[in-house]
């Protein structure tokens, strides 16, 4: 239990981006992971992807790590930033840019407006 | 395990008893439900801290792959 939490922290803390998620970035085993990887990879995201499937220590421990039930979960920089829901709010609103440009994260902005053309 | 779209929201309510709580049951299984909450207590906080409180509130419903609750998808808001 103590080395899932070091293990979490660890990973949250050594990338940039990263997504626990059911699946990988190549292949999502969920609606939800697939949704917010396939945000991420659409706008030149360069993220870290964990198979909490993989792991049933990391599946649990996660949850425990950021007090939030579900999976997929997007890390930042260190801070939790939300799961499939917010991410996708935060995509249509732009909030999502804002964020990655404070964190200076790379991305595709024209990827990121053709997401919101497509969706309003 | 299922569970009724009364039910959640009667767990909703418990926690925020003045919130406008809508359930929709998006594949009509009692699996996978959407809520949107608005709620007064939720001005001044991020969503993640709207969105951890009405976890909370649900009580380990969606607790893994035991919890009788698979998919809610969460919006919150402030009221206008």
């Amino acid at each position: 239990m103590e080395n899932a939490q070091q293990e979490i922290n660890e990973t949250v803390k050594s990338n940039n981006v990263v997504l626990f998620m059911k699946g990988t970035k190549a292949a999502p085993q969920c609606g939800f992971s697939n949704k917010v990887s396939g945000i991420l990879n659409y706008m030149g995201v360069d993220f870290k992807d964990i198979n909490v499937l993989g792991d049933e220590s990391i599946r649990e421990g996660i949850k425990i790590y950021s007090d939030w039930p579900t999976v997929p979960q997007l890390y930042v920089n260190g801070e939790f930033v939300g799961g499939c829901d917010i991410i996708t709010e935060m995509t249509l609103s732009g909030e999502l840019d804002t964020l990655l440009e404070e964190q200076k994260i790379p991305y595709d902005k024209e990827a990121a407006d053709k997401i919101r053309a497509t969706n309003s | 395990m299922a569970m009724q779209a009364k039910e959640i929201e009667n767990l909703i309510k418990e926690t925020f008893p003045k919130a406008k709580i809508t359930i929709t049951d998006l594949a009509g299984d009692g699996n996978h439900y959407a809520a949107e909450v608005t709620d007064e207590s939720f001005r001044g906080k991020n969503r993640v801290q709207q969105q951890r409180a009405v976890y909370a509130a649900l009580k380990g419903k969606m607790d893994g792959s035991n919890g009788e609750l698979h998919a809610l998808a969460l919006t919150t808001k402030v009221p206008n």
